[in-house]
């Protein structure tokens, strides 16, 4: 599937391939008002990553619903609408416009925004506030409509902050969202954004992501977790995978190939099958065995499947 | 759709260096057979392992059919990913993506057309120029840059232009000063209906500026940071005042790069101007 914010529309992506064959197309976060996002420069390169400042420009939840939806449920896509807010509020009122929405085959939070109401600190930094999110979307939502709770590596306690999702009902975890990073430009002596800091993604931030989804998975195995950051090859996707994530995103890859999500899902089914798992299910967390247990081969594979 | 990008693993065919300018041409049929004036390509640079993610962006300077079509890059190397490209050598391959963007948009009768190009800018130029001439457009060039090695493509505006008009910042070429020094004249002297301009955004906003003097349309194609060129990563934003009035932050490589000149907010580039749709504290926040 693709990663928040990465895939555009769907309408760019659909110029290369049929929108269709993804796992999931993940809208960028949709907010209620229309946003202008942050000026330009909002791109920065550092080795084997990418910092942007974007600030979730987008038109809106009305000309969302209006243009946007409509074309990927024409096109069959299993769309995963991503929501922001600066309130709980703000958040619930969006839970509630796509509650009647047809086409939304789950709605992912994205906790990294910052909280108006407690001087701009970012949700999902503070347990009880993504709780308190994650728990009026969920009730916002219609039932048969999971939710994810998507949760940010900036955090002292990564497993704290994601039991709470999980205890404000969360259906599923998604990590992680961008640290926050920054670059100065050595000739001009200024930041090299302008918004002076920014998200780091790709895979300078990969082992950021198997630490997370590791954590996670081993302190709530029962939670289905999305995992991303720095995938690039199926290699990095299994890695994920085997760290204990359900499901893989496709970010800052997709700017380098716009072909990345079904190159990387070949990739990674070659992978399953030259080690011998019929199905990705049994591949989940294999990582968190205890060491020596499983050697690689099939039977022993399959006798230590979850 | 005519329009529609492609992806293509390229064989470079020949590298070659012009004043202080490399040139690259690139077997790349999918990309040769869809261009249009104004397109641009990315390329992926470092190679396989490369820790460089985000694509360069580069306009096609010329297409052949040769070979099943080639295009043909011109650039200077700013950093590590066109120092890399600079380094390429035949028979090499190359990632590229493309047609990317709006091309320019052509007159339907005969006109006027000046056609301004800054530093590597005018390499989009020479194929419009084909493309309006074939229009039986009169065209008339006006290109410069900080020296006489940077200005691209002199020999080949004087052989197909009715007049040429060259300028440097040093003197070292033509006339002394900047494009926009000369503009009034040469568009008054042709009687100009049209101009069209690529190359630094001081410069665009500079030519712009004089179009509207005459009182005549400008097409710009201007260069933003870009980390996808294909539209999905919102970073290559540029405030544009659109049909209704209103400006929104529109992005630089699908809804441009050629924009007209006039619709374009030069002087709140890099930042968001107050009244743009979905500005912090804006009307209609
Ligand atoms: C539509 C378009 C057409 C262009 N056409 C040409 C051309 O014909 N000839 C030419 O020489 N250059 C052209 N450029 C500029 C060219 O893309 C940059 O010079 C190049 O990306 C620099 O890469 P680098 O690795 O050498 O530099 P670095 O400074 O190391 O690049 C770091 C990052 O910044 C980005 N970046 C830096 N400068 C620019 C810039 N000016 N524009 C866009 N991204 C930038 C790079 O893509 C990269 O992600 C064009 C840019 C655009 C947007
Ligand atoms: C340009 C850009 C825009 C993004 N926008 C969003 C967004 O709107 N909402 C969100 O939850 N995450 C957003 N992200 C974060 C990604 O969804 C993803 O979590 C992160 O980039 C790590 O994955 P990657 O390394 O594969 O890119 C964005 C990332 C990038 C690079
Ligand atoms: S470069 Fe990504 S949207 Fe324009």
């Amino acid at each position: 599937m693709t990663a928040s914010g990465c895939g555009g529309t769907g309408r760019e992506l659909a110029q290369f391939y049929d929108v269709m064959r993804l796992g999931a197309f993940v809208t960028r976060s949709i907010t209620m008002a229309p946003r202008a996002g942050r000026p330009t420069p909002r791109m920065a390169e550092t080795p084997s990553g990418l910092l942007n400042a974007v600030g979730l420009q987008g038109p809106g939840v009305d000309a969302f619903l209006e243009q946007e939806l409509p074309w990927l449920a024409e096109r069959g896509a299993r769309t995963v609408v991503s929501i922001g807010g600066g309130t709980v509020a703000e958040y619930t009122a969006l839970a509630r416009r796509l509650a009647d929405a047809p086409g939304v085959a789950a709605v992912e939070i994205n906790l990294s925004c910052p909280n108006v109401e407690d001087r701009g600190r970012v949700f999902a930094r503070d347990g009880s506030a993504a709780a308190e999110v994650v728990a009026s979307v969920r009730a916002a939502t219609r039932y048969d409509v999971p939710v994810i709770a998507k949760l940010s590596p900036d955090v002292a306690d990564i497993v704290a902050v994601a039991r709470s999702c999980v205890d404000g009902g969360a259906d599923a975890l998604a990590m992680i969202n961008t640290p926050v990073g920054m670059s100065i430009d050595v000739d001009t002596m200024r930041p090299s954004l302008a918004a002076g800091t920014g998200g780091l993604s790709g895979p300078a931030v990969r082992p950021l992501a198997v630490r997370c989804v590791w954590q996670v998975h081993a302190a709530l195995p029962g939670v289905p977790i999305v995992g991303m950051g720095g995938v690039t090859t199926g290699r990095d996707a299994l890695e994920l995978i085997l760290a204990g994530a359900c499901a893989v995103a496709v970010g800052t890859a997709l700017f380098h190939d716009p072909y990345a999500c079904p190159r990387i899902l070949r990739e990674l089914e070659e992978l399953l099958q030259e080690r011998g798992f019929d199905r990705l299910a049994d591949a989940v967390g294999l990582a968190h065995r205890p060491p020596g247990s499983a050697p690689r081969n099939r039977t022993d594979l399959e006798e230590s499947s979850l | 759709m005519a329009g529609s990008p492609v992806q293509v693993t390229g064989t470079v065919l020949t590298t070659r260096r012009v004043d202080a300018y490399h040139a690259l041409t690139v077997v790349a049929p999918g990309i040769a057979d869809r261009y249009r004036p104004g397109h641009f390509v990315t390329v992926a640079v470092g190679g396989p392992t490369t820790s460089m993610l985000t694509r360069r962006a580069f306009a096609i300077h010329d297409v052949k059919p040769d070979y099943g079509g080639t295009v043909e890059l011109v650039f200077t190397v700013r950093g590590a990913g066109t120092a890399w490209l600079a380094d390429l050598r035949a028979r090499d391959t190359l990632d590229l993506v493309g047609p990317l963007g709006r091309p320019f948009p052509l007159p339907r009768d005969p006109c006027t057309c000046v056609l301004v190009g800054g530093e590597y800018g005018s390499a989009s130029l020479f194929s419009l120029g084909d493309a309006l001439q074939q229009r039986g457009c009169r065209i008339d060039f006006v290109l410069g840059a900080a020296g006489a090695d940077r200005v691209f493509g002199a020999l080949r505006a004087r052989r197909m232009g009715e007049t040429t008009t060259l300028t440097t910042e040093d003197g070292s070429l033509g006339m002394r000063g900047r494009v926009t020094d000369v503009l009034p004249g040469v568009i008054a002297d042709a009687r100009a209906d049209v101009v069209y301009a690529c190359g630094p955004m001081d410069m665009l906003r500079g030519v712009t500026a004089v179009a509207a003097e005459f009182d005549i349309p400008v097409q710009v194609a201007v260069e933003e940071r870009m980390a996808c060129g294909i539209g999905v990563c919102m970073t290559c934003v540029v405030p544009v005042i659109g049909d209704d009035g209103v400006t929104r932050m529109v992005r630089a490589c699908t809804d441009g790069p050629v924009f007209r000149g006039e619709r374009v907010r030069f002087d709140d580039v890099g930042t968001i101007p107050f009244d743009a749709l979905g500005a912090p504290g804006g009307r209609h926040a």
